[in-house]
């Protein structure tokens, strides 16, 4: 333990320098601050990309570490975007009425401000009133808190009710789907609060910037959340890295023996679920004032899925991993479907990406899963040492699943 | 010339010689050309009536004729004739009064008359009187049928008369059974119509039902002072509560002109915003009245100026409420009459509800049957062998594609189903044994990596299917005898083709019984399941067991698929709705173990429809609480309802 | 079939690209937003192939303003934040002097803020719930009183309809409709109590409760009817189910805002004959216009195709930019916007359909009963209804108007006699 983070995870570093690069580069080519080179919108999908990156650390830190293969890692997203968009939505109501309502003739009472700020969101789902958890919406701080308090709770409380009655492996997988579909069907309802399907949308006008040009907001935001990756990526680290992290590992390959050994299995697996998913929480919250609007469609349970796939194609047990899978397929995916690339004619039949991608990330998912457990971040192995890690011909723990020691080091 | 035409119409509809005694039906349709023509439920009364009222033979043809969609007008003189199509876009239009054909047209010289329903019905009440005693059975029950729709009082008497001379024993139960209805609604003996409510307290159908909660319609009133003597009260009402705020019996009040009416706060706005002189009201500056309590004050000022009319205060609405009573009145002036049908109505609603009962049990039965038609593959790859198979939703779309592929080439639906059962079990078992062979058998120890694996394949199936068939959801037609439903009674009723899936999970049930307790591979995968190592060293090759066994399993799900797509849809996204129920249903129920899958599937049928009646607005409320519920109860029995125990259990 | 589809849908996607390679200066870019795969590609690529159509057409005839017309098309894939990003990248990177596009009122809420800010032109072609007058945008499809409200007062009037079911798929076109016709059917006298209201999910297939209640509405001898917003797929489990339980059309009527020819041809129509859709078009109507597109659309898309509204809602919008492109003689956004008002084109119906200056169309109301042959017969049509962005039944729309011709408003309070916003909200 003498040596210091940066010394025993010197990837921890060069990410850190690539992403300040990465940040760097993009402002000098923005339109805002430098030469016009990328778009606002490619500035944009940048931006989620780091959010999405974060919370693939995020699923590497409860997937990859631990060994938990939540398959709910979106609904915290989610709500982290639920969270902030409720202020976002709200603020910006009530600056409109507000400015609108000054030119009344009998200045508004504060009832008649709430009642038109009520009718002007929930008008558009057929309601006036403001549901109880609006409650907050007015204060930015308090809405902050719920960014991260909402998830956070949520994860205490199904980790606990899990991990209590040692509901893991596949079925945990399966609950925690569930759990997202649950959640999604209930944002899918009117009555939940969240205006249904349409969910809240505008997100990006910030309020009380109405003057800042999108080009300028897009650059902020992509600031904040490389500066959250990089975070989050620190945290992560020191995390996995000390004595901590082993046990992490421990229950990954041999729950069992980690508990016989004294350690609270439970209270370790619940620490790192509520963590992720105050992460994944963070995660959203940058996220969607990026994308403009959030809904219910966002949180099936499909997306958690792809979570997974992107962490597996990137590697999962290793940080760095998670981040390229999730730049990668998520950058890829959206070329693919774009309708940038070219089709394939093949003379009796043409295959078109925007039809054929989806096949193809399916089917190399597969692939990845049977040939290449270490997915992409794999390659750095051969970079690094100039061959796979020295297998001692033995796994770690009794079942062939267990991974073993060097590919845990990394 | 049309115009022309209208005229003398018009003229010879006003002309009351003419029109008391018209020799022919074009005579009567032309009188009401124009409401004719119109086809509006609203105009045509009148026109309907002129025609069964004429007297001439003609007329119940003419009704018919246009209540098919038959007749048309001639566009070039407005005459209007039966027409029958002979070649495309030729008709070949007949005379009513004559009965000749007067020649074939071109579409575009003719316009055809489109009742609509509503006007549709009202040619049937008229018909009634042509209909009841016609020789042919099938009018009469149209004559039935109409005065069921849509009865009236001129009915009674027709009908009574007709009964005596029914020959067919069921239309005539069904005569006199309208005739006890009609008799409580319309006759003028109360006697008789008491008589007529006491036979029929223990009948539950719709009819019946709808004939006592006529009778038993009430409407709202109040009153100065005590209940008035000359109503037919049904219930005294006091404000303040459940059956009566204490707001809505002042807006009653209000609506009634008893009381003045309540001021709403945008009103009192309104009313302060009008009357802004030199930015003050009344001497209140505009400016201050941010508040609900300045702008009281600004008002009460207004009222003392005589600008305004004081909003009643809280002592004034409870001393309105309290000089006045409020009741519910029926519209039925008899009260032995609606005693009595309040009485029935109640012996009525108690079978009604035993039966709705009995309606949501079957609700619950069918839904559990298709859960678990849908999991019973999922019970064999899933629950006996461990396989995480998150494709299975996409064999069970295979399935029900390969049935409509099926019907693409055969047109019979009957036979198509009876091939395409086989056919998707083939389909699926290949597909399965396919992905055991190539991907599962490589990942028997990770179980999770075989979550991902098979999901990797579910979209790019799901993918596939929507290249190859498009998003569009395509038809599964069921054969014609699935068609319909099981009518116990107006209350309790099913499907057809649920009882079909009903009874298709049962031989699924007794299938896997069967090859897991009584024939050689089941033995074998028992083996296998439990210690594949030892049954390998006992002669059994694992492989050709697990690959048959997930092939068994995945077969099931196509067959399911046919099942699932006849009585909903088939698209590419059939499966993904399915997968997470069907696993919660193995999961709940307890894994390995058949009876719990069935146990489980019950559970969470009956449970969603359970959910489903308590709050009959919102379905997608009743999914969201099951999982809920589902996610609770894993809590506390995360072995599911049944749960092996010792060895077998595993880990 | 979908071969071919896709196939053409590559090849314009590849001569898409070659145009914006090879484009001169002077073409008029026109953005194609629909999506083309996800769940609602079914349904929206038909508009973008219809926009194709119309683009090449009026190429033929030479262009506008001596300018060819040249179509970028995207796919937003049904995800409704990348609906907001192709807008983006449609207006700034490409762009595009006017954008066809959207389908879901929640696509269209989240391009909404994009194209306000960048002041872009969006024709949306789909029948909505109404309650948004937005600068930007031209809705040529109906509001709520060209569809819903026409047929509600079919049931009442017509069909002596006591008795309502409002069955909904669970967002906010039959939310806000229902609230709309729930406040409307009051104001006609119809009791509280005599409104059933049943939401469901998206694709929702477990219709047997749900018509058992429907059919148990009839116990108090009122006439009942059905007025269904229910979307999409879950329309065949639903009709399938109507049809086991035998009910008839004569029994208790249906009218469906969002069933059309499209999704007729997934289900076998035999036990559904009698039931009723509104819309402003159907193929069916017989004018010679209509023979006229028919006959263009099969030969561009296949025999086997089918017309239906937005469809012609897409004609009469791009009919309706290309004069007003002639009338402004420029492709500047607010110029043509100006010159929109008040543009008239036929109907493919018949009439006139003109744009008036709250952006939506007046047009006439058809309702239809469905037919063996999947078609629909059309036993009503109205005069012109003209669009009404705010409704008149929701006390607080009621207060509301839109004109952007001469208050510049889309929200204009006629109470306080003020512009309440000028954005719309989202």
């Amino acid at each position: 333990m003498s040596k210091s983070l940066f010394a025993r995870n010197p990837s921890v570093l060069i990410f850190l320098a690539c992403l300040a690069l990465f940040t760097l580069g993009v402002t000098a080519l923005s339109e805002a601050l430098g030469t016009g080179l990328i778009s606002t919108s490619f500035v944009k999908t940048l931006g989620k990309t780091l959010c999405l990156c974060l919370i693939a650390i995020a699923m590497d830190l409860v997937w990859g570490y631990t060994g938990i293969l939540s398959l709910g890692h979106f609904a915290f997203f989610g709500l982290g975007g639920y969270m902030i968009g409720m202020w976002l939505m709200y603020e910006r109501t009530r600056d409109i009425i507000v400015t609108s309502m000054a030119n009344n003739d009998i200045p508004p009472t504060p009832q008649e401000v709430t009642d038109a700020i009520g009718n002007q969101i929930f008008g558009v789902v057929g309601s006036s009133d403001f549901p109880v958890i609006w409650a907050f919406s007015h204060s930015l701080t308090l809405q902050l808190v719920l960014v991260v308090a909402v998830p956070g709770l949520l994860a205490l409380v199904f980790g606990w009710l899990a991990f209590r009655s040692r509901v893991t492996g596949v079925y945990l997988s399966i609950l925690t789907q569930a759990m997202t579909l649950a959640l999604a069907l209930f944002l899918f309802q009117n009555d939940s609060g969240l205006r249904g399907n349409n969910g809240l949308s505008g997100l990006q006008n910030l309020p009380g910037l109405d003057a800042v040009p999108q080009a300028t907001v897009s650059l902020w935001f992509l600031w904040a959340s490389a500066l959250a990756l990089g975070l989050g990526y620190l945290f992560a680290a020191w995390v996995v890295s000390g004595k901590f992290g082993s046990v992490l590992r421990g229950i990954r390959d041999d729950e069992a023996r980690v508990r016989f050994l004294g350690y609270s299995v439970e209270t370790y697996k619940l620490f790192i679920f509520t963590v992720t998913a105050i992460i994944a929480g963070i995660a959203g919250a940058l996220y969607y004032p990026q994308a403009g609007i959030i809904n219910p469609a966002e949180i099936a349970p499909i997306a958690s899925i792809y979570l997974a796939v992107w962490v597996a194609i990137g590697g999962r047990g290793r940080l760095y991993g998670a981040v390229i899978g999730a730049a990668f397929v998520s950058l890829v995916s959206t070329w693919f479907t774009g309708g940038q690339v070219p089709s394939i004619p093949l003379g009796f039949y043409t295959i078109d990406w925007v039809d054929w991608w989806l096949v193809l990330l399916g089917l190399s998912f597969v692939l990845v899963t049977l040939f290449a457990p270490r997915g992409i971040g794999g390659l750095f192995d051969y970079w690094t040492n100039g061959r796979p890690p020295n297998r001692h011909g033995q796994d770690l723990g009794p079942g062939a699943g267990a991974l073993q020691e060097k590919e845990a080091d990394a | 010339m049309r115009v022309l035409l209208a005229a003398l119409a018009a003229i010879l509809f006003l002309s009351p010689t003419l029109q008391a005694q018209p020799t022919t039906v074009q005579e009567v349709l032309q009188a009401h050309g124009d409401a004719i023509a119109k086809g509006s439920r609203k105009s045509i009364g009148p026109a309907i009536d002129a025609i069964a009222a004429s007297g001439l033979p003609q007329a119940q043809t003419v009704l018919e004729t246009w209540q098919a969609k038959d007749m048309w007008q001639r566009k070039s003189d407005g005459l209007f004739f039966s027409a029958k199509e002979v070649a495309k876009k030729t008709y070949r239009l007949t005379d009513f009064d004559t009965g000749q054909t007067v020649g074939e047209f071109d579409k575009g010289d003719l316009r055809q008359l489109k009742p609509n329903s509503g006007v549709r019905a009202l040619i049937g009440v008229a018909l009634v009187q042509f209909q009841l005693s016609d020789p042919d059975p099938a009018r009469r029950l149209d004559a039935l049928t109409a005065i069921q729709r849509d009865p009236e009082p001129s009915h009674l008497a027709p009908l009574r008369a007709s009964i005596d001379g029914e020959t067919d024993p069921a239309i005539k139960i069904r005569k006199q059974q309208l005739e006890t209805l009609l008799t409580i609604r319309f006759d003028s003996d109360d006697a008789s119509r008491i008589a007529a409510i006491e036979t029929i307290s223990k009948d539950i159908s719709l009819d019946t039902r709808a004939t006592l909660n006529t009778l038993l319609a009430t409407t709202r009133k109040a009153a100065p002072g005590a209940v008035p003597e000359t109503e037919n009260i049904a219930a005294v009402l006091k404000p303040g509560t459940e059956q009566l705020s204490a707001g809505d019996a002042y807006t009653l009040l209000a609506d009634n002109g008893l009381a003045p009416a309540l001021i709403t706060d945008g009103e009192q706005r309104n009313i302060l915003s009008a009357n802004i002189s030199g930015g003050k009201v009344s001497g209140v500056p505009v400016a201050s009245l941010n508040t609900q309590a300045a702008r009281d004050r600004a008002y009460a000022a207004l009222v003392a100026e005589g600008k305004a009319v004081p909003r009643p205060t809280a002592e004034d609405i409870t001393a309105a409420l309290a000089n006045h009573s409020f009741y519910d009145a029926y519209f039925e002036p008899s009260k032995p009459v609606t005693d009595a049908a309040a009485k029935a109505l109640k012996s009525v609603e108690i079978r009604v509800a035993f039966n709705q009962t009995l309606d949501l049990a079957l609700d619950g039965i069918s839904l559990a049957s298709i859960f678990f038609l849908a999991a019973i593959g999922l019970a064999i790859t899933f629950g006996v062998m461990g396989v995480i198979n998150m494709a299975h939703g996409e064999f069970i779309m295979m399935g029900a594609y390969t049935g409509y592929v099926v019907q693409q080439f055969i047109p019979n639906y009957t036979v198509s189903i009876l091939v395409a059962l086989p056919l998707a079990f083939a389909v699926t078992f290949a597909a399965g044994v396919a992905m055991e062979r190539l991907v599962i058998r490589h990942l028997y120890n990770r179980p999770l990596e075989t979550l991902l694996a098979t999901f990797g394949i579910s979209i790019a199936l799901q993918q596939i299917a929507k290249n190859i068939f498009g998003t569009q959801a395509r038809p599964l037609t069921a054969p014609e005898w699935l068609d319909g439903a099981w009518v116990l009674n107006d209350v309790v009723s099913i499907s057809f083709i649920r009882i079909a899936i009903f009874a298709l999970a049962l031989i699924f049930l007794g299938v896997f019984l069967f090859i897991m307790r009584r024939t050689r591979l089941g033995l074998e995968t028992r083996a296998v399941t439990q210690n594949p190592r030892m049954a390998a060293s006992m002669g059994i090759n694992p492989d050709r067991v697990n690959m048959l066994t997930f092939g068994l399993g995945s077969g099931i799900a196509g067959i399911a698929g046919v099942a699932i797509g006849l009585f909903a849809k088939v698209t590419s996204e059939l499966g993904s709705d399915y997968i997470v129920q069907s696993f919660m249903t193995v999961v709940v129920g307890g894994v390995g173990n058949i009876w719990g899958t069935l146990a489980g599937a019950a559970m969470i049928g009956f449970l969603q429809k359970g959910i489903e009646w308590m709050n009959p607005s919102n379905t997608l409320a009743a999914q969201t609480y099951m999982i809920i519920f589902i996610i609770i109860f894993i809590q506390f029995r995360p072995r599911g309802i049944i749960a092996l125990k010792g060895r077998a259990a595993g880990d | 079939m979908n071969f071919l589809k896709s196939t053409l849908a590559g090849a314009t996607m590849l001569a898409g690209l070659a145009g914006t390679a090879f484009a001169a200066e002077d073409t008029i870019k026109i953005g194609v937003l629909h999506s083309l795969s996800g769940t609602m590609a079914i349904s929206e690529t038909t508009l973008k192939d219809t926009m194709l159509m119309l683009i090449d057409e009026q190429n033929k005839k030479g262009g506008v303003l001596g300018k060819q017309l040249e179509a970028v098309v995207v796919d937003p894939a049904s995800d409704w934040p990348l609906f907001a990003e192709k807008a983006r990248e449609l207006l700034t990177v490409e762009e595009v002097d006017v954008m066809f596009g959207c389908w879901t009122s929640v696509s269209r809420k989240s391009v909404l803020p994009v194209i306000e800010e960048l002041n872009g032109l969006l024709f949306y072609p789909v029948q909505y719930e109404g309650e948004e007058s937005s600068k930007n945008v031209f809705y040529t499809g109906a509001a709520p009183n060209q569809q819903a409200i026409p047929a509600t007062d079919y049931f009442l009037e017509e069909l002596g309809v006591e008795k309502f079911a409002l069955l909904g798929t669970d967002y906010v076109y039959p939310r806000t409709t229902n609230n709309i016709l729930e406040s409307y059917l009051k104001g006609k006298g119809i009791a509280e109590e005599d409104i059933f209201v049943n939401y469901t999910p998206f694709g929702h297939s477990d219709w047997s409760k749900i018509v058992a209640d429907v059919v148990a509405l009839g116990a108090d001898g009122k006439k009942v009817g059905v007025i269904s917003t229910i979307n999409g797929d879950a329309n065949i489990g639903f009709y399938k189910e109507l049809a086991a339980a035998g009910v008839s059309a004569d029994d208790i009527p249906v009218v469906a805002f969002s069933v059309g020819e499209e999704e007729l041809s997934g289900l076998d129509t035999t036990n559904l004959v009698g039931h009723l859709a509104a819309w402003n078009y159907f193929q069916s109507a017989e004018s010679d216009l209509n023979e006229e597109f028919i006959a263009k659309w099969k030969a561009f898309a296949g025999e086997e195709r089918v017309t239906n509204d937005p469809m012609e809602a897409h004609v009469i919008g791009f009919e309706m930019y290309v004069k007003a492109l002639e009338k402004a003689g420029t492709t500047d956004v607010d110029a043509v916007r100006e010159a929109m008002y008040g543009i008239e084109v036929p109907n493919l119906t018949g009439g006139t359909a003109v744009m008036l200056p709250n952006h939506h169309l007046a047009k006439p109301v058809l309702i239809g009963e469905i037919q063996e042959d999947g078609q629909f017969d059309i036993i009503s049509q109205t005069e012109e209804v003209p669009g009404d962005a705010w409704t008149d039944f929701l006390p607080e729309s009621a207060v509301l108007k839109s004109d952007w011709k001469e208050l510049g408003c889309g929200m204009y309070n006629t109470d306080t006699k003020s512009c309440v916003q000028l954005l719309s909200n989202y």
